[in-house]
């Protein structure tokens, strides 16, 4: 058996690949099930139903799938660039400090604005998370994955400094829940972002700005300079600078436009579904990592991106609503890991191929190019 | 190739008959790879304690041979002798058992590693394996080798700390240690500066004189002269003479090195109307990848309508004189003028606004984006203005059918302008990249090795597409180690030897022989 590298990578191959992996995974799962004592086909069913199709379910994957959208953009545009941009995490936290700041600060402001500022303030706050990471590579060459990385932890203990340990402004110091347990300060009226209920399925505005920046990443990698120039300095950097391309600005351009997504993200948190800055939710619910896990699913692309985003939100969701005694809680974790491992395991085959073949008697030297 | 063919078979004058008795001998070597001779029943014969240099140009196969005598490559045909005894190599493992070692010219070392983990690592012989290491014994041993050799490095030094000479030692030390009696050295000067050359002299003489065979691979005259006892010299893969040193003087050694039977086909005497001057290179001085110097105060001037080439053996700073003019490598000294301004240097944007086209040595890569579509590729410099783009937005269709214009201009074989890059032949990539760069209507092109790795078809192409841009009034300067080529297209010749200009003929008066001399560095500089 031999593996070698693949001339040519059919079309095909970059869609069949995926979905078997996705099929290997579920019977891989069904495998679990089984083992542990629990009827597969009947778990599935449940968590098919529990994430898409009972009542509501619909709307609140949708809820599930907003930040997870976004943390996937963020991780796909950076990943376009061969820029691994791990700290969409921390970028999100970023975002959701600045953007719940704002909200507070503009209490007083009409909704659109308030709203508005949030938006930016948000995309503001995790660019600048981001640009740290993509300063030291541009110009440090420092490897961003590390960099990246190591600040998810930095940025989450800021964020949890701010309501735990410190009376800070956005801490909540006068209602009587906050004097039991400390928590974030509401969000006033005007800095809830409002939400669109089409035939029973709501959709916050998070969601559809995710999906409108979706399409908009598309057109800036597909449709303009700024994208050949990333796809260029992706594929060869040598051929970027022959071009003449500055690719350091370009590197921390990426960056903070990859932490300005994430950043949103963590404002949808604030104005769509929290209403103030909650760090022990924020931090337990790992948005940063599981965009990672969407972009490489999505091979960077965005728009596949928001419907992986939906997907793993419906899991996610169906994982809240199905914890109960008589349903394997683990499943929904499970589910996730073997995704991501047939997925990867997966690439191998779109850019490998494996040929069988019998060994010769004697193997035959190759003989390379020669080196003359 | 081709004119290797034509060449009257030469005489063979080999001297024989080594004080030791010979130590290494190949008879009929053969190596053919598909579509080349590399190696064509070779001749070769090295003693017991003997230095013997391989000499010749880039591409007369002395790599080849190498690699069949340390187990890389099998012969075709041919036997090896060790001391007389017919040898079997199946593998390096098998040359390094029968006690030949080989000195690569990219160093085999772990970087995080100490002096003695390498050479310990190195050592494959059966009866020196054990489970347990001895570092101290390791390390004492190396210590006495490097002092009975003159191969001065601390063997607690980390390899990561050391300079490129001393990395040089340890690779000889991993050889001596396990104590190697045929030493091959594949061109070890390249990276040294003189002092480290003369230090690496005595070594191969104090190798030598403990009875051990070193063959010294160079393209080199003076070193040739300074450290063989003998020389075989190979030219288009055959072994043309064997001769000893003391009686050889660099202008017989770069004769047969370069020496041509067959009349080289001159330029066409068309003369061309010569204008303005377009580039004037003054005082250049730069570094090359791995920091130490590799253009010393280089200067030249191209004319409009003029080709100038840049003549010398691979890695004589030919490459780094390229990209420091079209703005890829920062100078550090010195200054490029061209489209009546001085360029700002290490800016690759201001070259190419200046009017300056390159293209360069790695096609695929540098020249081109491999996994990117030919359409993307031809605009890869041009995307920032009309027609490729309007505003911040690409016009795609514009581009495709720019791509589809210069594909059919210069017959570009590919199903379309949407193939990648890398799924073309070697011929079809340097009809892209010199699509581009003559459609961006250049006042120079700068054309590193245009040809190399070229079938003879495409070669006639590209030569034509540079002959047509001077007759257009573009100043051509063509890097290229190929003295044919040169002397078929150039107006002037400039040879570099070790990051300098060693000298400047006209191509009329040039002199192939003079030339090889120049560019092996065997005359003085003028």
């Amino acid at each position: 058996m031999r593996i070698e590298r693949r001339l040519e990578q059919p079309r095909w191959l970059s869609f069949a690949v995926p979905a078997a992996a996705l099929v290997l995974a579920t019977l891989l799962g069904g495998l679990v099930l089984l083992v542990t004592g629990h009827p597969p086909v009947k778990s599935f069913r449940r968590l098919f139903e529990a994430a898409f199709t009972a009542n509501g379910a619909l709307s609140a994957t949708v809820v599930s799938a907003t930040p997870l959208a976004f943390t996937g953009l963020c991780a796909a545009i950076a990943f376009r660039m061969n820029l691994f941009n791990i700290g969409g995490e921390g970028q999100l936290y970023g975002g959701a400090i600045t953007g719940a700041t704002a909200g507070l600060l503009l209490a007083d402001t009409p909704s659109p604005v308030a709203i508005g500022a949030m938006v930016l303030a948000g995309a503001a706050g995790g660019a600048l998370v981001a640009a740290i990471p993509g300063f030291l590579r541009a110009f440090l060459s420092t490897n961003e994955i590390i960099t990246s990385l190591m600040l998810n932890y930095v940025v989450g203990l800021i964020l949890t400094y701010l309501i735990f340990d410190t009376h800070s402004y956005l801490r909540d110091t006068k209602g009587f829940q906050a004097q039991v347990f400390p928590q974030g300060k509401t969000l006033p009226e005007s800095a809830t972002w409002p939400s669109w209920t089409i035939h029973g399925l709501a959709l916050p505005l998070g969601f559809l700005l995710a999906v409108g920046l979706a399409a908009a990443v598309w057109a800036l990698y597909a449709r303009t300079r700024f994208g050949f120039e990333v796809q260029v300095i992706g594929d060869s950097a040598r051929a970027a600078r022959y071009a003449g391309m500055r690719t350091r600005r370009k590197i921390l351009a990426v960056m903070c436009l990859s932490g300005a997504l994430a950043g949103i993200g963590g404002a949808s948190q604030d104005g769509d579904f929290r209403h103030q800055l909650d760090p022990r939710g924020l931090t337990a619910a790992g948005y940063g990592y599981a965009g990672i896990v969407i972009a490489a699913l999505g091979r960077y692309n965005p728009v596949a991106v928001v419907v992986l985003a939906f997907g793993l939100g419906g899991l996610q969701n169906a994982g809240y609503t199905l914890q109960s005694a008589d349903f394997p809680a683990g499943l929904v974790g499970v589910m996730q890991g073997l995704i991501l491992f047939c997925a990867l395991g997966g690439e191998l085959f779109v850019r490998y191929r494996v040929r069988f073949e019998r060994r010769a008697p004697k193997p035959a030297p190759v003989a390379p190019e020669p080196s003359r | 190739m081709s004119a290797s063919d034509a060449r009257p078979q030469v005489q063979q004058e080999i001297v024989t008959a080594a004080p030791g008795g010979a130590a290494v001998t190949l008879r009929g070597i053969t190596k053919r790879f598909p579509g080349v001779v590399a190696n064509d029943h070779v001749e070769f014969e090295a003693a017991v304690g003997e230095v013997h240099a391989l000499l010749g140009e880039n591409g007369a196969g002395k790599t080849t041979l190498s690699n069949i005598l340390t187990g890389l490559y099998r012969p075709d045909e041919g036997e090896i002798l060790l001391y007389g005894e017919p040898l079997e190599l199946h593998s390096p493992r098998d040359a390094l058992d029968a006690g030949i070692a080989m000195v690569h010219q990219h160093f085999r070392l772990v970087e995080p590693f100490t002096v003695a983990e390498n050479v310990l690592l190195a050592d494959h012989r059966p009866a020196t394996r054990s489970f347990l290491v001895r570092p101290r014994e390791v390390e004492r041993r190396v210590g006495e080798l490097s002092r009975r050799y003159g191969l001065m490095v601390e063997p607690r030094a980390r390899i990561w700390q050391l300079s490129l000479g001393e990395q040089q030692r340890v690779e000889i030390l991993k050889a001596l240690y396990q104590d190697a009696k045929v030493l091959i050295l594949d061109e070890p000067t390249a990276v040294l500066t003189p002092q480290e050359a003369e230090a690496l002299f005595e070594t191969i003489r104090a190798m030598a004189a403990d009875g051990r065979t070193v063959i010294f691979i160079s393209h080199k005259l003076h070193e040739v002269k300074a450290v063989a006892d003998r020389v075989t010299v190979l030219r288009g893969g055959k072994s043309i003479a064997t001769v000893d040193a003391a009686d050889a003087t660099p202008r017989s050694l770069a004769r047969l090195m370069v020496g041509r039977e067959v009349e080289i086909a001159r330029r066409v005497g068309d003369e061309r109307a010569v204008g303005d001057v377009v580039l004037e290179v003054e005082g250049v001085s730069a570094d090359g990848d791995r920091g130490t110097a590799a253009l010393l105060d280089v200067s030249l001037s191209l004319r409009a309508g003029e080709i100038v080439a840049v003549a010398g053996v691979a890695g004589n700073g030919q490459r780094e004189l390229a990209e420091a003019i079209a703005g890829v490598r920062p100078t550090r000294s010195g200054s490029v003028r061209a489209g009546g301004r001085r360029l700002r240097g290490g800016d690759p944007r201001e070259a190419i606004s200046a009017g300056i086209a390159y293209v360069p040595e790695d096609r695929l890569g540098v020249g081109l984006a491999p996994t990117l579509s030919i359409a993307s590729n031809v605009v890869l410099k041009s995307y920032r203005r009309a027609p490729a783009s309007r505003g911040p937005v690409l016009l795609l269709s514009r581009i495709r059918e720019l791509a589809a214009g210069l594909m059919r201009r210069y017959d570009v074989r590919a199903p379309g302008p949407e193939v990648p890059t890398r799924l073309l032949s070697g011929g079809n990539l340097q009809k892209v990249v010199l699509a581009r760069e003559f459609s961006s209507a250049p006042r120079v092109v700068v054309a590193a090795s245009p040809t190399r790795g070229l079938d003879v078809s495409a070669i006639e192409t590209v030569h034509d597409y540079l002959r047509q841009a001077a007759a257009g009034g573009v100043g051509v300067l063509l890097i290229s180690e190929d003295l044919d080529e040169i002397l078929a297209l150039a107006d002037r010749i400039v040879v570099m030897y070790e990051g300098a200009v060693v000298g400047e003929r006209s191509a009329e008066g040039a002199d192939v022989e003079e030339l090889g001399l120049l560019m092996a560095g065997g005359e003085e500089k003028r």
